[in-house]
């Protein structure tokens, strides 16, 4: 698919190996070609094609959208790269992409950043790069530079991305996660824990059969609308790794407030639950790809609940819970059943329980 | 009915907490103390603290949380020698997922894994049985832990393997037993308990009649209890009923998933692969005699204990570990010296603190430093 009608200066080079070599990190013309082939046929656009050492930007075109810049980056190691719902390169987009938006910040461009095993396939590359390529394109976002390493077999795992992301915000937002006040609503756009649901499952170590699909997708459209309807939202994070349980934890830490979700009102499709039944998981600390954990004033909760729900991305948005004056920094939630439990921080990783 | 949502309904909830505050209500406590109801199994006590059911008790009523998480009573010594089989070059070491954590004198699986040796987490011992299948050239060493719940499963992998020649599969059996091991709580001095919550998924394994001794000779009352916060409200109001009306029975609460014969397959199974040793060492607990087993002389070549030279070295728990007080319920989590100092889930010092099953583990998780009831 042709993502952008641009017209190349130069002749691009062709790969016509079908798997990459210690040979393609090398430095030469089978580097050249590999990039050119994989990435600038893919990505495509004025600030990449020239190949120069860096992307340039006019400084006036960024003043344009605000008076803020914003920059991150993240690196993505998926095991599998394709999953259900998604593959690796829209993960690295969409995962800055939100990382930008959830700042308020407008995404405008990327880096895109690569570690490959020698003996990857071109065409899973091409693959990889083409979903990249779409994903940025329909986010209205270019990958203007990039970087290319391949390294020996066994040291690393098939192909890492790193992606760095630069946004603008508009004058007048400050969203920060030290500023939730008692009283204030907790929402999320949509059902929790599917993206690491999905990946679980993906990896085919648990030999169960599921229809989870990932979550993954780009949000700032959805935080844009969410931002229109109700400017005075006072913070939002986008829930990965570590799930709703550990943003609710940052964030009642950092504002010194603490929290109460409750278990009934929190949306979980009913695959997640069984799949978490089984494995004595907890759905709450399952990573998401596409779901934002939003703290809003009272005032302003119906406005930017109605905003989210009037969006594809957010129809399934629900309020789970409230700040409260309790003692700071402590999470809990109300359980189906009537109880209390308290909702720390994880440890490290999940670990399946005996029985 | 999908025997989930059925058995969480916060309003058959409100209604199992009004019976059980009437009902303890006209009864006589003990003096000086509320009732202790110990729940035997850790995937009690998960649901136990996953629900918030402690806060929803009447105060009168305190749960102790037993020895039933395998991960948690697995001893320092047996998990060096996990280790030690590990680092064999040629071994895949497959394990369940929350044993990887617990400390050994040196390292954890985990810190193992880290340091080069090829441990898989796996979620049956069929898959490590797969793995010997896929790994011709390399050893395939399955961690066989837990009580009669798992011995099974373990049991009828190595029938398997046997009956598909696969020689490059065996078993570090740390399986271990429930009944000698409530004996042996029940004998410690000093112990204040006044009925139990019995382990369901071990009981449909062997069936309800090997706890007819603690109903008749030690005369407390036993309810085998599901794993759903109702199934253990309820559960609980049986064994109050129990000590109101002066009686101690073994009572069946998940009857829709414990026959009280047992499930004869698997026990036949369990037979059939495995003995039980002289003793095991237990943590926190010590030895307990015929708490454990071990493959019996004919599938020797499926035993790891025999495949490898293993340290079998007896490592004493830390002195300031109060594992063994908690377990007994002696001693509250949060009364231990080194909980939440010392000893934190990010460092376990002691196995309670490892698995979320682990009474320490889920006090602090889920309460913080300070008793559950005052923190919620």
């Amino acid at each position: 698919m042709n993502v952008a009608p641009f017209i190349h200066a130069r002749k691009l080079g062709k790969v016509s190996v079908d798997k990459v070599t210690l040979a393609h990190g090398g430095g030469g013309k089978a580097m050249k070609d590999l990039i050119d082939d994989v990435f600038v046929a893919a990505f495509d656009n004025r600030s990449l094609a020239p190949l120069e050492d860096q992307a340039r930007f006019s400084l006036a075109e960024l003043a344009g959208h605000g008076d803020q810049l914003a920059f991150t980056t993240d690196s993505f190691v998926v095991d599998p790269l394709f999953f259900p719902g998604g593959d690796i390169g829209e993960l690295a987009v969409c995962g800055t992409i939100n990382d930008l938006a959830v700042g308020g910040a407008k995404p405008l461009y990327l880096s895109c950043a690569v570690i490959i095993e020698e003996g990857t396939s071109i065409e899973l590359l091409r693959k990889i790069a083409r979903s990249m390529a779409m994903t940025a394109h329909a986010a209205g976002v270019s990958i203007c530079t990039g970087d290319t390493k391949v390294v020996q077999r066994g040291a690393c795992d098939k192909l890492f991305i790193t992606t760095t992301g630069i946004g603008v915000i508009r004058r007048g937002l400050a969203l920060e996660v030290g500023s939730a006040r008692p009283g204030d609503v907790v929402m999320v756009n949509g059902l929790l824990g599917d993206h690491g649901a999905a990946i679980l499952c993906a990896r085919g170590d648990m030999a169960l059969d599921t229809t989870i699909e990932s979550d993954c997708a780009c949000l700032h459209d959805l935080i844009g609308a969410l931002l229109e309807a109700a400017p005075e939202v006072r913070f939002m994070r986008d829930a990965t790794r570590g799930g709703l349980a550990t943003v609710l934890n940052e964030i009642a830490e950092a504002s010194q407030v603490a929290i109460e979700i409750d278990e009934r009102a929190t949306p979980i499709r009913e695959e997640v639950k069984a799949f978490c039944e089984i494995l004595g998981l907890d759905p709450l600390y399952l990573a998401n790809e596409g779901k934002i954990v939003v703290i809003a004033p009272p005032e302003q909760a119906d406005a930017a609940l109605s905003a989210m729900r009037a969006h594809p991305l957010g129809a399934g948005a629900a309020v789970v819970g409230r700040v409260n004056r309790g003692e700071p920094g402590r999470v809990t939630m109300r359980t189906v059943f009537g109880g209390r439990r308290i909702v720390d921080m994880l440890v490290g990783e999940q670990l399946p329980r005996i029985c | 009915m999908k025997y989930v949502d059925e058995f969480r309904d916060s309003e058959k909830a409100g209604f199992l907490v009004r019976e059980i505050e009437a009902l303890v209500s006209t009864m006589t406590l003990p003096p000086g103390r509320p009732i202790y109801i110990m729940e035997v199994c850790g995937g009690h006590t998960h649901s136990i603290f996953r629900y918030g059911l402690e806060g929803m008790l009447p105060k009168e009523i305190e749960l102790i949380h037993g020895p039933g998480c395998p991960v948690c009573v697995l001893p320092m010594g047996r998990v060096d020698d996990c280790v030690s089989i590990a680092e064999n070059p040629g071994v895949i070491f497959a394990t369940f997922g929350d044993a990887m954590r617990v400390p050994g004198s040196k390292k954890s699986l985990l810190q193992a894994k880290a340091d080069g040796a090829d441990v898989r987490m796996v979620y049956s011992p069929m898959d490590a049985l797969a793995l010997a299948r896929k790994n011709r050239d390399r050893e395939v060493v399955f961690f066989g832990l837990g009580f009669e719940t798992t011995m099974p499963s373990t049991a009828l992998t190595v029938l398997q393997a046997e009956a598909e020649e696969i020689t490059n599969f065996s078993v570090f059996c740390n399986h271990i037993t429930i009944v000698p091991t409530i004996k042996a709580i029940l004998d410690s001095p000093g112990l204040q308990l006044d009925g139990f919550l019995g382990p369901g998924h071990v009981s449909m394994v062997i069936g309800t009649a090997p706890y007819e001794f603690i109903a008749k000779f030690y005369r407390k009352p036993m309810v085998v209890a599901g794993f759903e916060p109702l199934d253990i409200l309820q559960s609980i109001w049986m064994v109050l009923k129990q000590i109101k009306d002066g009686r101690s029975e073994v009572e069946n609460q998940y009857a829709r998933i414990v026959p009280d014969g047992g499930n004869a397959a698997a026990l036949q199974a369990v037979s059939r692969v495995y003995e039980l040793r002289e003793f095991f060492e237990w943590r926190g607990l010590g030895s307990i005699d015929h708490s454990g087993v071990k493959l019996r002389e004919k599938y020797a070549g499926y035993d790891a204990e025999r495949k490898f030279a293993i340290p079998n070295l007896k490592i004493a728990d830390p002195k300031s570990c109060q594992c063994g007080e908690v377990l007994k319920g002696v001693i509250k989590p949060w009364q231990c010296k080194v909980f939440g100092s010392a000893c934190t889930p990010e460092m376990p010092l002691g196995s309670l603190m490892v698995s979320s099953e682990g009474a320490c583990a889920a006090y602090y998780q889920y309460g913080g430093h300070k008793s559950y009831k005052e923190a919620v």
